[in-house]
């Protein structure tokens, strides 16, 4: 038993990395991931990629940001020290919706911003996880999780007959740590 | 990069074929329009033919309005390049090309309610800027250097003219690139669109204060010209779509998808917010500030006989989209973008409404044949126009240099 853990298929051309998922997936192999150095159409729908969560993340904090903005205003304005202002009541509900409003907007961006990097492991002095670091310059990468496919073989074949440049045999999962 | 630019063969060269039930409800609609319409002017009750001439400003403006986002749009997306929406173009480019009728009429709906005093009569009375009339009104008089009637009459033909003249140039440019292909006419298209956009946002405020702020004279606000533009933005996009599912439902356009939608979607969404957003900023400033030169807004329409409607205005133009369209799936489907799309119009008929009768019927404010026949009447007009102008051109602009990114378009 060989100890490699992913099979990356290493593309020049999308369109022939399109053609390679087309290939395995005729033949019942899981793909794992794919790295692309570019945004490709269709390719999320094709690998059965989930919608992101990322919007019901955004909702959230943005309720927490209206709920924390409004309670700031009223605890301050009218329940703490009731406040009169030019004679408004000291429960001005119009007054309250910028702030609120701002509050939320700001509760969001930054919560989405957190939720995003957390999720991708994104942190200030964190080495990020790649797994070939050609996909962020000029490569098409197939990644094939070699344990749940075991006829690398086969894989191999596919995967140069769709036209990959390359095939690794990586033992480990990401090449970024080194 | 072409990831999946084989087999697509979408006839572009189709047309609409304007026919059948369509062609007939929109006939008879404006049949029942000019009935209502001539019953009202014709009426013995003189505030029957104020309420008319009020309806009739109403739908002429909000006619005049949708048509200019047409061209608004066109000329929008000419500026910014976009790909996006290069399929769907002929749609508001029909609407475009409606403009110069559209406002033909409006000019004379607002000619004939000055001169006859049934719209406008707060500023244009006798003796309201003469110091010795007992009619006298100093306000009216401080703003007779702009609000006077050859200044008013100029402004309106000078506005809509220019509107009418860009976009009929910018639709006829289109249909003429069907025939010659190549770039002149998309380069061409670019230079006015950005010539157009800039005089289309400096004077739509002008425009909005003399057609509709000055019903009630005395009063002013500078927000209302960005209020007007969100509601005439919103109301366009939402005849965009409403055109876009039922042209597409009648087996046309294959060309455009749920991705097309979801944008038109999106803006109807952002619009409806930013409408919220410039509606608020008037109100709250005016209720902050509390000055009675600004509040008699306001005050009228918190006014028993308004308020309910008042209130009903933010519901469906803000929170009714903010909820039904902040979905992405509910951006995507015809359903719930149709439903929407008439919603919306229905809102920004109410918003106009309530805009329009304080200043002109006041308290004899109603509700009846007269409203629902004349917005049915300018409906069916605004349908037959359109759709016999869709049908006169093929469906896609197919020689436009960005069809092949719309034909892409995926989000």
């Amino acid at each position: 038993m060989s100890n490699t853990k992913y099979i990356l298929g290493s593309f020049a051309d999308p369109d022939e990395m399109m053609h390679g998922i087309d290939k395995l997936q005729a033949n019942n192999i899981s793909i794992f991931d794919c790295f692309t150095p570019m945004p490709i159409h269709g390719i999320e729908a094709k690998l059965g990629v989930k919608p992101s969560r990322l919007p019901i993340a955004a909702f959230i904090f943005g309720a927490l940001g209206t709920t924390l903005g409004f309670a700031l205003l009223f605890y301050t304005m009218a329940y703490d020290w009731p406040m009169n202002i030019g004679g408004k009541p000291s429960l001005p509900l119009p007054n309250f919706v910028p702030v609120t409003f701002e509050v939320t907007i700001l509760l969001c961006a930054l919560g989405m911003v957190a939720t995003f990097f957390y999720r991708n492991h994104l942190f200030p002095g964190r080495a990020p996880r790649v797994m070939d670091l050609r996909a962020t310059d000029d490569r098409f990468i197939i990644a094939i999780d070699a344990r749940e496919n075991t006829d690398h073989a086969l894989i191999d074949t596919l995967l140069k007959e769709a036209g990959a440049v390359e095939v690794k045999y990586n033992e480990r999962k990401y090449v970024s740590y080194e | 990069m072409g990831t999946h630019n084989h087999h697509h063969n979408y006839n572009f060269s189709e047309q609409f074929q304007f026919a059948g039930i369509a062609k007939v409800l929109s006939l008879v609609a404006i049949v029942v329009g000019i009935a209502a319409i001539a019953m009202g002017l014709l009426s013995s009750d003189h505030i029957m033919v104020e309420r008319t001439y009020a309806n009739l400003l109403l739908m002429g403006y909000y006619f005049t309005c949708v048509c200019a986002a047409g061209a608004f749009f066109v000329a929008l997306q000419m500026v910014t390049q976009s790909g996006w929406s290069a399929g769907l173009l002929r749609i508001p480019q029909a609407m475009a090309s409606v403009l110069p009728i559209a406002s033909i009429l409006l000019l004379v709906i607002v000619g004939l309610g000055l001169t006859t005093h049934n719209l406008y009569h707060h500023w244009h009375a006798d003796g309201l800027t003469d110091p010795n009339s007992p009619n006298y009104d100093a306000l009216v008089a401080g703003k007779a250097a702009f609000l006077n009637v050859p200044g008013f009459l100029i402004r309106q033909i000078l506005f809509m003219g220019s509107y009418s003249i860009f976009a009929f140039i910018l639709a006829k440019l289109s249909y003429n690139e069907d025939l010659a292909g190549g770039l002149t006419s998309y380069k061409k298209s670019f230079k006015l669109s950005a010539i157009f956009l800039v005089i289309f946002g400096f004077t739509t405020p002008i425009w909005s204060f003399d057609t509709i702020m000055s019903l009630e004279a005395h009063w002013f606000s500078t927000m209302f010209g960005w209020y007007n533009f969100a509601a005439m933005w919103v109301s366009g996009l939402s005849a965009i779509a409403i055109i876009l599912i039922l042209v597409k439902k009648a087996g046309y356009m294959a060309w455009v998808n749920e991705n097309h939608l979801h944008d038109l979607g999106k803006l109807m969404f952002g619009f409806s917010i930013f409408w919220a957003y410039v509606w608020f900023a008037q109100f709250m400033l005016i209720w902050y500030s509390n000055i009675p030169e600004e509040t008699v807004y306001f005050y009228k329409r918190w006014e028993p006989e308004y308020k309910p409607w008042f209130w009903l205005s933010i519901i469906i133009n803000f929170v009714a989209p903010l909820l039904l369209l902040v979905d992405r799936d509910a951006k995507r489907k015809n359903g719930m973008m149709l439903f929407v799309a008439i919603l919306l119009l229905l809102g920004h008929w109410l918003d106009y409404y309530i805009m329009i009768m304080p200043g002109t019927v006041e308290s004899h404010r109603g509700f009846g044949y007269i409203e629902i026949c004349t917005a049915i009447g300018f409906v069916g007009l605004f349908t037959f126009l359109v759709m016999s102008k869709l049908s006169k051109h093929p469906l896609a602009a197919k020689h436009h240099p960005f069809l092949d990114e719309s034909l892409h378009h995926q989000i």
